[in-house]
């Protein structure tokens, strides 16, 4: 019997507003536990939250960059429940008038693209950490309040892939609306998923567990692929599921029930009395509209118009929006965009992924990556010449023709120089030219190479070639001993 | 010079001028709270050292020529009201050890006007109750009768009152717990208009329903503390960005024309006789006075206390959920894992009426009872404000009794939760409204116990309020507040 799973997720994004949701402390990551803290925070008597406006900005923004609605009115409510980690006993979330409501994404999938259904958009506070040590545990506040979005998606996908692919999707278009940096490990974009299987063909859902707190696109697709066929197991081997919350263990790739359906949290929502509802007026909104960046989407479909680049490429080069942007600045500059998104994807890209580091941390600039190639049409600098500086551009910011010339890695295109470098070669090789002239052709290459050996890669690979040909064409076997 | 005769603004004007120090005033008062906390019961905190030494500060301030508008006046503060380095216990055996490192705001505008912060009050545990009898720290006497209570939550900031231990007080009013206790202590109490003043640091109890107001001798005095705490305070969202009036500058007896209403569905029976005998006889006053007497109507009265009781312990059982032995305030001891901690520390920390309304309130939250209580509760909320706009559409103000008794004996009500909240019965629904009201020392019953009438008024019409309250205090010749009081 053929099954196809149905999945829904629940993403919890970690919005980058300099303070918290809730009062003016620092949201920094990684600061000494319970540094960043205030009355407010730590749900003092008596305290009272502020809204920092800033989390309804970001919110418009992702609802509307996945289609959403914005609901002029929303209000907080109060999810109640207890845990050391939640100082006030409760957190405050959205509820019943989310700010954004039906929207949707469009993701890439096996079967083509594919709308994926946004339900909801909310926002609400992050709570604080628990460190266990041993027979007791501690409590750091810091992450307390700490603004979250809670993005709902609809029950829309049907395979990890579509999940994942759903995942990237939403995570890409967070950052290039640069409120969210995305870090899975550091947990500022995390993923709870809803999942359940039935018969193909069925309309009807089946049970859904709910799997927690999953901290990577890998673990994601593992902890999905695991649970479709340990539900499909349960029902063929004549089970019923159970609903009911899992964890994913990741050591050993399975999920583990964590919670059933009747162990469930009654959370007491009620509307927040300590906040009024948020108001937006349309003024607002269309601010806001005018000011979104151009969306990961459409940024594809306008470099596959406008440079005519490979979807491969394409989505190498969108998958950041500042590498994008430096992309089209180099275009902008040196109207060649194949040459530039090669050079992107085997050089730059690379030395970027080797440091760890993003453009904006280095002193790369699209004047000097459109130098290289001047320098490279006009044969003073090779292939290999670009590769050797551009780490140094990186490091140093200075001019390809001012570290070529520092370097030395002017090309060599002058003839007699190469003409007398080859000669060198061959009476250092005479045992290989012979066998070249008696018809091992391949040698040819192990020439080429010693000659860019004594020069450091600087011959001009064109010129070389040229010279060699015609100086080899002239050599007898005989002439090889009185060379 | 008599201190304990002095006015609000003649305290100011004197140690302004320096012909008293406010370290005199200060230890006077000291002096009286404490040679009277025995009797009375009324503070929980009594810090001399911190007091004195503020007397001491500002007396160096004023070398210097500081002037405000409550220079040198010990103003003693409900003990649910934080004051940063002074234990503010909430009268809970859970915040006992509680010293907030912040002060509420109300507390920050008292003490930018020069006021002293004098000691913090008893008040029935987390505001809960009508009597004083449910704090931690054992029940208050009403001056007026030791045996009997001085009504609730704010009984010690009445008592200061009425037994003279400060010259002013501030106390918190969520279903009447500034009203009705001033009424059975007879002095002046007001509740604000929600949102007039700031509840920063005001320990929530029913965050929708809870405001601070001040206790005073008489109406001008009662005036200048509310032109003093009233404001828009950014660190309470439900405060409201309004201009505070100079409530005492435009105090103001003529009130020839003045519309009052009086709701016939506050004169029922088990309202004692005295009391209505007394509120008519203000009626007779207030026509000689040239107001113009209309009977109104407020028909969704009857649900106030159904309706009450299901909002504010809903609100208080989510406020209440942070005192968990965590972070501060009191936990429980020989616990073998979180489950227990939470369960001792709730157990052992909080008293029975606290307990009640925590069960009360999460029941009514409860998933599938949401909508039959707290979400229709909200709904009748909205009827009961309607019956106060639609009044307010004919008349300036309302007046009725504050309370259905004068003070009962500690104990008498103790056990029937149900009698007890009837106490509240005419002061709960303008909570409910979020409009401003005072209650008004009006005369005594037969026992010679003190009768307290409401003055009800619309949103921000504080000043109406006082102004009606003024003219009757005027025409009385002033209030018999205290029984010290010709000492």
């Amino acid at each position: 019997m053929e099954f196809e799973a149905v999945i829904g997720l629940e993403v919890h994004a970690q919005l980058l507003t300099k303070s918290k949701i809730f009062c003016g402390c620092s949201t920094q990551f990684g600061s000494i536990p319970n540094s960043q803290t205030c009355p407010v925070c730590l749900g003092m008597p008596g305290v009272l939250p502020v809204l920092n406006k800033k989390v309804v900005d970001y919110a418009i923004m992702l609802g509307l960059a996945t289609n959403c609605k914005i609901n002029k009115n929303s209000y907080f409510a109060r999810k109640n429940y207890f845990y050391p980690d939640l100082p006030k006993g409760y957190q405050i979330s959205q509820y019943e008038l989310p700010i954004c409501s039906n929207g949707y994404i469009i993701v890439k999938t096996k079967e083509g693209e594919k709308k994926i259904g946004i339900t909801r958009i909310h926002m609400e506070e992050d709570a604080g950490k628990l460190i266990h040590e041993g027979s007791y545990s501690l409590v750091d506040l810091n992450r307390t309040g700490t603004p979250l979005l809670e993005i709902v998606s609809e029950p829309d996908m049907r395979t990890p892939e579509e999940a994942v692919a759903y995942l990237k999707e939403l995570r890409q278009i967070l950052l290039y609306l640069g409120i969210c940096d995305g870090n899975m490990e550091e947990g500022s974009f995390r993923c709870d998923a809803n999942i359940s299987v039935r018969k193909k063909g069925e309309t009807k859902f089946g049970t859904k567990t709910e799997l927690k707190n999953i901290n990577s696109f890998r673990f994601i697709q593992k902890a999905l692929e695991y649970e479709i066929e340990r539900q499909i197991d349960v029902i063929e081997s004549g089970g019923t599921i159970v609903q009911e919350t899992r964890l994913f263990d990741s050591s050993k790739g399975i999920t583990i029930s964590m919670r059933s359906k009747e162990e469930a949290h009654d959370y007491r929502y009620f509307p927040e009395p300590d906040l009024m509802p948020v108001f937006i007026d349309d003024n607002h909104i269309e601010n806001i509209k005018k000011n979104l960046p151009e969306l990961p989407y459409e940024k594809r479909l306008r470099f596959k118009e406008q440079y005519n680049l490979p979807e491969y490429d394409i989505d190498i080069l969108t998958n950041e929006k500042e590498v994008a942007d430096f992309y089209e600045k180099c275009v902008s500059l040196y109207n060649n965009p194949k040459t530039l998104s090669n050079f992107f994807m085997t050089e730059i890209l690379k030395e970027l992924n080797e440091r760890k580091c993003q453009i904006k941390d280095t002193r790369l600039t699209a004047e000097n990556i459109v130098e290289i190639f001047k320098l490279l049409d006009e044969q003073k600098l090779n292939y290999n010449g670009a590769k050797t500086l551009l780490p140094k551009i990186i490091e140093t910011g200075k001019s390809p023709s001012k570290l070529m010339e520092e370097m030395g890695l002017a090309q060599i295109s002058d003839t007699s120089t190469l003409e007398a470098i080859i000669l060198e070669v061959l009476k250092n090789n005479k045992k290989e030219l012979k066998e070249y002239l008696s018809g091992k052709d391949k040698l040819f290459a192990f020439f080429i190479g010693q000659v860019m050996k004594k020069t450091a890669g600087k011959a001009n690979p064109k010129i070389l070639q040229e010279l060699l040909k015609e100086k080899l064409s002239k050599i007898g076997i005989d002439d090889v001993d009185n060379l | 010079m008599d201190i304990k005769k002095l006015k609000l603004t003649e305290i100011k004007n004197l140690i302004e001028k320096r012909e008293i120090k406010a370290e005199e005033v200060t230890e006077y008062y000291l002096k009286r709270a404490i040679s009277l906390q025995e009797k009375t019961n009324a503070f929980i905190t009594l810090n001399e050292e911190n007091i004195l030494e503020q007397a001491k500060n500002l007396d160096n301030l004023v070398e210097k020529g500081f002037k405000g508008k409550l220079t040198g006046v010990p103003i003693a503060i409900k003990d649910n009201i934080c004051t940063k380095g002074i234990r503010t216990t909430c009268a809970s055996k859970i915040l006992s050890n509680f010293i907030p490192p912040y002060n509420a705001t109300v507390i920050e505008n008292l003490k930018n006007e020069g006021a002293i912060i004098f000691g913090k009050t008893n008040m029935d545990e987390f505001a809960m109750g009508s009597s004083n009898e449910t704090s931690y720290f054992g029940p208050v006497k009403n001056p007026w009768d030791m045996e009997r209570i001085p009504g609730g939550s704010s009984g010690g900031s009445a008592v200061a009152i009425s037994a003279i231990l400060a010259p002013a007080s501030l106390g918190s009013d969520t279903g009447g717990s500034i009203r009705q206790p001033a009424s059975l202590c007879g002095v002046v109490g007001m509740k604000p208009t929600y949102g007039r003043v700031s509840r920063y640091g005001l320990i929530a109890f029913g965050s929708s329903l809870d405001q601070i107001g001040p206790f005073a001798r008489s109406i001008d005095d009662c005036a200048l503390i509310l032109e003093a705490i009233s404001g828009y305070d950014p660190k309470d969202s439900t405060s409201i960005k309004i201009d505070t009036p100079e409530y005492l500058k435009n105090l103001n007896k003529d009130i020839k024309g003045l519309k009052i209403g009086v709701p016939k569905e506050y004169f029922i029976e088990g309202v004692e006789e005295d009391i209505v005998k007394s509120i008519e006889k203000s009626i007779e006053i207030y026509k000689k006075l040239g107001a113009e007497i209309q009977e109104i109507s407020l028909p969704h009265t009857k649900y106030g206390i159904a309706v009450y009781y299901l909002i504010a312990t809903a609100e208080a059982s989510s406020n209440l959920a942070r005192y968990d032995g965590v972070k501060y305030g009191v936990r429980a001891e020989n616990v073998k894992d979180l489950k227990q901690m939470y369960i001792k520390t709730k157990k052992e920390g909080f008293g029975e009426e606290v307990k009640r309304r925590i069960m009360l309130g999460t029941f009514s939250l409860a998933s599938g009872y949401y909508d039959a209580y707290y979400k229709k509760a909200s709904k009748v909320r909205t009827l009961i404000k309607n019956d106060f706009m639609n009044a307010f559409e004919k008349v300036d103000v309302i007046l009725c009794p504050t309370s259905p008794t004068t003070a009962f004996k500690i104990g008498e009500k103790s056990n029937d939760p149900i009698q007890m909240y009837l106490s509240d019965i005419f002061t709960i629904n303008v909570n409910l409204a979020g409009i401003p009201a005072i209650s008004v020392p009006c005369g005594f019953d037969k026992k010679g116990l003190p009768i307290g009438m409401q003055i009800i008024g619309n949103y921000f019409d504080e000043q109406k309020v006082l102004n009606t309250s003024f003219a009757y205090e005027d025409a009385v010749g002033g209030f018999k507040f205290s029984p010290y009081q010709e000492d």
